[in-house]
Formats: structure tokens, C-alpha cells, sequence
């Protein structure tokens, strides 16, 4: 069973993500702020992490860059997933290591076929 | 709403549809008149769907028609649809074709059911990426589509977020895309590479030229066995020898053609052969 971490302060979104992710048989983890998200990886594996931008305590952004400068366990497939939709903040993501983006409003295809893009459908 | 008479009504939306497309609604499918028809009939103010066959059978706006079959028409779509199948597409099977038009370095395909032109915006994607393989190579790519409205969005290569979040990786939406407010515009280079035009592939006999692949995917499925066999007819015709078909992953050539074989390492493509 693949691993998803779901890092975003709405609880509404989580639940969203996790109801999809269940479906697809991931075991679920979730993060309310990249503060959490990062104590999270060093407990668990996981394959991928959907990520949102815009958390307090701690951007996706600023997870996103220390995650990837840790020294162990820094592989995971990020899905950004956030209202910031714009080029600048996409190619900003891809620069800093995302595997993937998804801008929201998203749906169950859309999800789907972001994990299949990134190996881990 | 009268049961009985509704039935009618669907059937003779059915009937409509496959005398000008070709493309069949088997009665367990008629929910999905009744689910694409209810965006019009609320625009024009109708109660039901057999007032609007009433209002289409008396000839009283010509344009009620085509916009109901138009809707009608399934046009679901997306980037780099069944990404198995896209990769040996894209791989082995381009690799062939390659091979055969060393010398001739041209390279045709058609996307034979385009729909809103992902599948067509795709290969010629495709292509870019492998730029180094096809340098030098007189690249076309025909797009075509049974619904005028398709083609006409197609020519556009605006799409939606919705559609963009499809099948797309991120990195090539960044690359080929530019952002046109909320929607994503194809790069002008990639349209350059695709021709759309309105197609049958049913009833137009007009010769669209020989090709070294066509895509016809998910489309045959909706035909009539003899409307099948037309179309394979079509492809036969239009396929240069050697060249390659790629259907849908559940979709067979089976006895329609006696000129196209399987590609046994290649599920869902099939060759066709020099007789």
C-alpha cells in the first residue's frame, strides 16, 4: 500500500483528498502546516505529498525546500495543490523540486490523473 | 411527461444522429440525450424533450438541430489519453515509422476523432520533445472531427484548467501553454505543426491523403456495424503501406479489415500489411 501525506490547514480540503486517496488504496497521513508535514516525514515514508502553498507556522514553499535538502528521505513525489495558480508560482514550484502541480478547484480525474503522471497510481 | 411518447422522441434523436453523423445511441445510452439536451432546452425555453422534437421536426430553426446532435456527440477528451498506450506510441512505434521514412523524412499523421484537438495538440508535443529524432523532418499532422463545434474549438488551442490538469504533465504546460487569464493557450509553434478540418469519417469520401499513423480511438465503438465498416474502409485507404493504427485499448480491428494486423508487442495498434 503506496503512502500519501496530505499537507494543508483546511480540514474541508483533507478530508476531500484523503475520502479520494482512500478509494485509491493509499494509507492516509495528514499535516495541518509544513511544520507538521516535515516532523511527519521523519517518522514516515511516504510516496507521495500532496502539498498546499498558503499554510500558517509554515509555507508549502518552505517545506517543500527544506524537504529537499534533508538528508534521508527526501524522495517523495510533491504534488503542489493550491489556489495559486499562476505561471510564476507554478514554475517557482517546479524550480524548487514539485514533480507536480494541481490547481484548485480539483476533481477526483484531476487528482487521478496527477498521481498517475508522477508513478504513483 | 408521457413515457411512451419520450421513447419516440429519443429514438428519433437516435435516427437523426446516425443519418448525419453515423454514430449510434443504443436505447440503455438515451439518458445521455436527455442529460446533453438540457442545457439547450433551457435556452430556448423548452419543457421537454418531445416539444423539442416537435419544434426540430417542423423545420422551424434549422439551427435547433445541429446544436442538439452537436451536444449530443460524445467529446470527452484529454492529454496524452491512456498514457501506457501514449508511450509506446511515442517510443517503439514512432520508431518504426522513423526507420521506414528514413529517406522520404516525412512523417503524416492523422488524428481521425480529435474531438477538442488534445490528442493532435499531444502528439505534435510529443514530437517537439523529440526534437533531435525528427530534425530535418517534413512533420504534418491533420486533426479531424465529426462535430463542426469541436473543430472550431480545437482550431482555437485554448483550454480550459479543467482540461489542462488532464493528462498534462506540469512541466510541458509550462512549456507549450501560455496563460491566457484563467485559460492556457497552445503555443503558436505547436499549432503551426496541426491542420483541423471537419470530417466524416463515416460518409466523406473526399481523399485526405495517405499517412504513416492514424489514431482512431474510442470512436469506432459508437458506430453501427455497417457505419464500422465504412470507416475502417476509410482508414484502409488513407493508411501508406507499413503504417500504423492506433485504436483504443478496448477496441479491436477484428474481421473489418483484412488488411490491417495486430502489433502483437503492441496492444491496441495494428499494422497494415502490403497487399
Amino acid at each position: 500500500m503506496k503512502s500519501c501525506l496530505i499537507v494543508d490547514d483546511s480540514k474541508v480540503i483533507r478530508k476531500v483528498a484523503r475520502h479520494i486517496l482512500e478509494t485509491m488504496n493509499f494509507e492516509v497521513h495528514e499535516a495541518c502546516d509544513g511544520q507538521e508535514a516535515l516532523n511527519s516525514c521523519l517518522e514516515n515514508k511516504h510516496d507521495v505529498i500532496l502539498l498546499d502553498w498558503n499554510m500558517p507556522i509554515m509555507s508549502g514553499m518552505d517545506f517543500l525546500k527544506k524537504y529537499r535538502l534533508s538528508e534521508n528521505n527526501n524522495d517523495a513525489k510533491v504534488i503542489f495543490c493550491t489556489t495559486e495558480n499562476g505561471i510564476g508560482h507554478i514554475q517557482a514550484a517546479i524550480s524548487a523540486g514539485a514533480d507536480e502541480y494541481v490547481m484548485k478547484p480539483f476533481d477526483r480525474t484531476t487528482l487521478e490523473s496527477k498521481l498517475q503522471i508522477v508513478g504513483c497510481s | 411527461m408521457n413515457i411512451h411518447s419520450s421513447a419516440k422522441s429519443f429514438e428519433i434523436l437516435s435516427n437523426l444522429l446516425e443519418e448525419r453523423t453515423g454514430q449510434t445511441l443504443s436505447p440503455e445510452r438515451h439518458w445521455r440525450i436527455q442529460t446533453s439536451l438540457q442545457p439547450i432546452m433551457r435556452e430556448h425555453s423548452i419543457p421537454d424533450i418531445d416539444t423539442l422534437v416537435s419544434v426540430i421536426l417542423s423545420n422551424a430553426n434549422r439551427g435547433l438541430e445541429t446544436d442538439c446532435l452537436e451536444a449530443i456527440l460524445n467529446n470527452e477528451s484529454c492529454f496524452f489519453r491512456d498514457q501506457a498506450s501514449f508511450a509506446l506510441l511515442t517510443g517503439p512505434v514512432l520508431d518504426a515509422i522513423r526507420q521506414n521514412k528514413e529517406k522520404e523524412k516525412r512523417l503524416r499523421i492523422w488524428c481521425s476523432a480529435c474531438s477538442f484537438g488534445q490528442e493532435a495538440v499531444s502528439m505534435a508535443i510529443a514530437l517537439s520533445e523529440n526534437f533531435q529524432k525528427w530534425n530535418g523532418w517534413n512533420i504534418e499532422i491533420l486533426g479531424s472531427d465529426v462535430s463542426n463545434q469541436a473543430i472550431n474549438r480545437a482550431k482555437k488551442g485554448l483550454y480550459s484548467q479543467f482540461e489542462v490538469q488532464r493528462g498534462l504533465p506540469i512541466g510541458l504546460l509550462v512549456k507549450y501553454f501560455n496563460q491566457v487569464d484563467q485559460d492556457w493557450q497552445v503555443d503558436q509553434k505547436i499549432m503551426n505543426m496541426i491542420q483541423y478540418r471537419n470530417y466524416n469519417l463515416v460518409s466523406d469520401n473526399k481523399f485526405v491523403g495517405k499517412f504513416d499513423l492514424i489514431l482512431c480511438r474510442n470512436m469506432l465503438m459508437y458506430l453501427s456495424e455497417d457505419n464500422r465498416l465504412k470507416a475502417f474502409q476509410n482508414i484502409e485507404k488513407a493508411l501508406n503501406p507499413n503504417a500504423y493504427l492506433m485504436m483504443g485499448s478496448a477496441e479491436t480491428v477484428a474481421s473489418y479489415s483484412s488488411k490491417l494486423e495486430p502489433c502483437q508487442d503492441y496492444r491496441g495498434f495494428y499494422k497494415r500489411n502490403l497487399t
